[in-house]
């Protein structure tokens, strides 16, 4: 498909972005293969010890090794952004073709929703579902479900609007001379002529949800008992890093959720360039 | 001579704005007229940008839903036709549009247009029979298959591209086509053979064709009949040579002045001879002439009454006051071709 | 002998693409005579745009000048610096866009943009000058004065091609190269407003090239056609001449394609597309779709000739055969 031509070659920040999300899977799958998780785990370690040669990033105030809970906690928050930015895009794709393709009186209903809710602070409506539903402690996928619940709006504002403009192509109309039906155009004409903007879409969300994802951690709202990088970041101010002087047990989290942001965003921004062909540079 | 489409007093208005604020936009204006397969003829639908006539070639397409007014077809209301009855229509009543890039979907390949129609219309047996059908129906507007055929939209020029939009009409074979000014966005070079394309495609397989556009010089060298728009009401409709060479109308008088005719030894007249239209200023609204604030020999009569069509000649009605010796025919009174 | 306005010599225009590089203009020799109307016709890909382009200087990477020269009266616009060349765009020379709604500011008020084009180049004044400055200007393009105050979407699409009219003329400019004015406008609209250009040219003694491909239009309004193909031009005469008597196989075919609204006939095209503007062209451009094409025609560039009655064209075919 000649869309497909455009990939990496001209684009430098994709180039760049999938060069970091490899990276991101190399240390996760590398990790897993040469240490122990197990070391990630609460006293497996002397507690709150220097990066050394016997741990290589030190040790936390409960005895984790950081190294291993990096490599530990890094699947886990990818895989809550995925689940929930792969929720939010496919709940937005859904309502944003119903909405714009068929208009009306379901096109009023679901924008003014998506409307109305995108003006609610995400952070704060997270915070209380979250703390009212984890009296008895979260799970990594119940987190998820809660940050799905927020990345649906924009998803649904955006392809919304695309599949506004996209409808009123005369391909729609000739797709409709050769017989086609409303369900079959929008799956056969117009999704493969967003399939380069869904993706972009997909990306962003998963920054997005990741970032809430890290937002309630960081509160202490998150899976108390998984290694997430937000959670890790949590016990560590719980636990008075900053003013101890332990700074390996806050700086790793920190560089490595850097660098899925950077990863994440030269991505999305290089799919950008890719599926409007107005942002390329050539 | 069967009737295949019946536009029986349509009427399109748009509404825009919010709430309170409705703005209505009268597009189309009880306009009727029928389409019979068989008798076979080319006519002009004439007009500038507002006149309707891209919105009156919509509906007939079944694209756009009339406000008012009924569309039949082969006797039958289009919104009540059954599922197969449907496609049939469909597949009979075909279009070509203006604009050579926009009518492709950049994802696929120009095949597709060709394979997506094939396929829902059972027009093939096999993909042996398909291919064949494709291949003739480019040839047959001169182009070949070898250098268009699995080639991506973006990597034809314009000329090709509409061409290959023709080339899809004649593998269909529909009964009626409605062409939106196929050639506007084309090369001059490149017009007369795609017009000359659709004319063999109107004698050889004898469809009519419903010729939508604003270049008067072509809509001469093509149509058989024509249909002058203004402002969403047909104010002049008969021969093509006739209308255009003794236009009856005022509107139908300026247009046709007002074409840059490629003769420097015919120049435009000088616009300051004419005189000013007395009505200048007027709101047009319904139940009046839409011309009459342009109209330089306008009567009272104009602003007030909504005018029938008069006859003044077998095949020749004009929609104004200075033919009222001739006999009125109302407006909803049937165009036949 | 008429005075001279705008000399061109052995233009040409490169663009540097991936592909390699593209000859938009390959070598263009013109005149524009004071007070003239030229018209510079020719299809997509002609060359025509870019030429218009190159003139103002407002060619931009990857196109570039190659080689030539431009001479407006002594001025040498080619090798003016950018900071001459910006007072001169607008005051010397200036342009009529194709589509107005893309050059007219939709935040501003009409009379405010027009002021702001006179004292950009320091013709200011006080308030009341300025005011009755723009009042003139739009009377002459046929406006009335209190458009001045409104914004550019609240005027229709041949007033607001009339608002970039009184702008173009607004500084006393030597030439006015206008793009394809009314392409966008309705054919009724298009006589109103080329109308009104025709008395403000003639008002104000300005040389005027029109690019366009509406060969009707051409004839109305011109004094001389240039016709363009593959970047250079191969016939230039006056306007009579070409429709009567075109002297180049492409002026001929395009002229003779034109429908007429006189008899109904085949219509005929030009077969073929035009060459692709990469490669270098052998010989004569439209070898490969003339129909009176010769050997020589694929090897040797055809030469300047001139008629008696001063059509040029660069044609292998001795003057008179296509009559």
């Amino acid at each position: 498909m000649n869309v497909f031509r455009y990939l990496p070659t001209d684009n430098l920040r994709l180039s760049i972005g999938l060069l970091l999300i490899l990276g991101l899977v190399a240390f996760w799958v590398l990790g897993g293969i040469f240490i122990d998780l197990d070391d990630a785990n609460p006293i497996s370690g002397a507690p709150s010890q220097a990066p050394s040669m016997k741990y290589w990033l030190g040790t936390d105030a409960q005895g984790r090794q950081m190294l291993p809970l990096m490599v530990a906690g890094v699947p886990i928050t990818l895989r809550i952004g995925l689940i929930a930015g792969g929720l939010g895009v496919i709940a937005g794709t859904t309502l944003g073709f119903t909405a714009g393709y068929f208009r009306g009186w379901i096109d009023t209903v679901i924008r003014s929703a998506s409307d109305v809710v995108l003006t609610i602070p995400a952070l704060a409506v997270l915070v209380v579902v979250a703390s009212t539903l984890s009296s008895g402690g979260l799970s990594a996928n119940s987190m998820a479900l809660i940050v799905a619940l927020l990345s649906w709006m924009w998803p649904t504002r955006t392809i919304r609007a695309q599949v506004l403009s996209m409808r009123e192509r005369s391909f729609v109309d000739m797709a409709r001379l050769s017989g086609m039906g409303n369900y079959e155009i929008i799956v056969r004409e117009l999704l493969p002529n967003l399939f380069p903007y869904l993706v972009a879409s997909f990306v962003a969300a998963v920054a997005a949800a990741i970032l809430a994802a890290i937002g309630l951690e960081a509160l202490g709202l998150g899976p108390q008992n998984d290694p997430t990088l937000g959670m890790t970041i949590y016990w560590s101010m719980f636990y008075g890093a900053v003013l101890s002087g332990w700074w390996w047990w806050y700086a790793p989290p920190i560089v490595v959720l850097v660098w899925i942001f950077v990863a994440l965003y030269m991505t999305s921004s290089g799919l950008d360039s890719w599926a409007n062909p107005k942002l390329r540079r050539t | 001579m069967s009737l295949l489409l019946e536009a029986q007093n349509i009427s399109k208005v748009f509404s825009s704005g919010g709430f309170g604020q409705q703005q209505k936009t009268v597009a189309v204006d009880r306009v009727t007229l029928n389409l019979s397969s068989d008798t076979g003829s080319i006519i002009a639908l004439a007009g500038e940008s507002g006149s309707g006539k891209t919105t009156l070639g919509r509906i007939l397409l079944g694209l756009e839903t009339p406000t008012e007014g009924k569309l039949l077809y082969k006797g039958k209301d289009l919104t009540k036709l059954g599922n197969q009855e449907r496609k049939t229509f469909r597949r009979e009543v075909q279009a070509i549009f203006q604009d050579p890039f926009s009518v492709y979907n950049p994802f696929y390949k120009i095949d597709h247009i060709f394979n997506v129609a094939i396929g829902k219309y059972n027009l093939a047996s096999s993909k042996e029979e398909a291919r064949h059908m494709v291949e003739e129906a480019i040839r047959a507007v001169g182009l070949r298959p070898e250098e268009t055929l699995g080639r991506y939209p973006h990597q034809l020029s314009g000329g090709q591209r509409q061409r290959i939009i023709v080339a899809r009409v004649f593998l269909l074979k529909p009964k009626v086509i409605i062409a939106d000014e196929p050639v506007s966005m084309v090369d001059a070079s490149l017009r007369a053979t795609i017009l000359e394309a659709l004319r063999e495609l109107h004698k050889t397989d004898n469809m009519s064709i419903l010729y939508i556009t604003h270049d008067l010089n072509t809509a001469y060298q093509v149509a058989d009949n024509i249909m002058i728009m203004y402002r969403g009401n047909i104010v002049e409709a008969g021969d093509v040579e006739k209308v255009i060479n003794h236009p009856e109308h005022p509107y139908t008088k300026l247009l046709v002045n007002s074409i840059p005719t490629p003769d420097p030894t015919k120049k435009w007249t000088n616009l300051s001879t004419l005189s000013t239209p007395p009505f200048r200023g007027t709101a047009i609204g319904q139940g009046m002439c839409k011309f009459v604030d342009r109209c330089s020999v306008a009567v009272e009569q104009c602003k007030t009454s909504d005018l029938p069509f008069y006859l003044t000649s077998d095949t020749r009605r004009t929609r104004c006051l200075l033919y009222e010796e001739s006999s009125p025919v109302p407006v909803d009174a049937v165009l036949d071709y | 002998m008429a005075e001279i306005a705008l000399k061109v010599r052995d233009l040409a225009v490169h663009f540097d693409t991936r592909v390699g590089t593209v000859r938009a203009v390959d070598g263009v020799d013109f005149d524009l005579f004071v007070g003239e109307k030229l018209g510079l016709v020719g299809e997509s890909g002609s060359g025509k745009t870019t030429l218009a382009l190159a003139i103002m200087r407002m060619i931009k990477s990857p196109g570039r000048v190659d080689k030539g020269s431009i001479l407006l009266g002594d001025l040498d616009l080619l090798s003016m610096t950018n900071t001459e060349m910006r007072e001169l765009r607008s005051s010397e020379i200036s342009m009529v866009p194709q589509g107005a709604m893309n050059a007219l500011n939709p935040v501003r008020k009409v009379g405010a943009q027009i002021i702001d084009g006179l004292m950009d180049h320091g013709r200011g004044g006080d308030k009341e000058s300025m005011k009755s400055a723009v009042q003139d200007l739009l009377e002459q393009v046929d406006l009335d004065g209190e458009i001045s105050d409104r914004y550019p979407h609240q005027l229709s699409g041949g007033m607001q091609q009339r608002v970039t009219i009184a702008m173009a003329i607004s500084l006393g400019p030597k030439v006015i190269i206008a793009d394809e004015p009314t392409s966008a406008l309705d054919v009724v609209v298009q006589r109103n407003v080329m109308d009104t250009f025709e008395r403000v040219q003639a008002a104000t003694g300005t040389s005027v090239i029109l690019v366009g491909h509406d060969m009707g239009l051409m004839a109305q309004f011109n004094d001389r056609i240039a016709v363009m193909y593959a970047g250079r031009i191969v016939e230039i005469a006056p306007v009579e001449e070409i429709f009567a008597r075109p002297q180049h196989p492409y002026s001929k075919l395009l002229v003779s394609s034109l429908p007429h609204t006189r008899n109904k006939e085949v219509m005929k095209g030009i077969p073929g597309l035009p060459p692709s503007l990469v490669e270098t062209i052998n010989g004569c451009p439209f070898n490969p779709r003339c129909p009176y094409v010769m050997d020589k025609c694929l090897t040797q560039k055809p030469p300047q000739k001139e008629t008696e009655n001063n059509t040029k064209f660069a044609c292998h075919l001795p003057i008179g055969s296509l009559s």
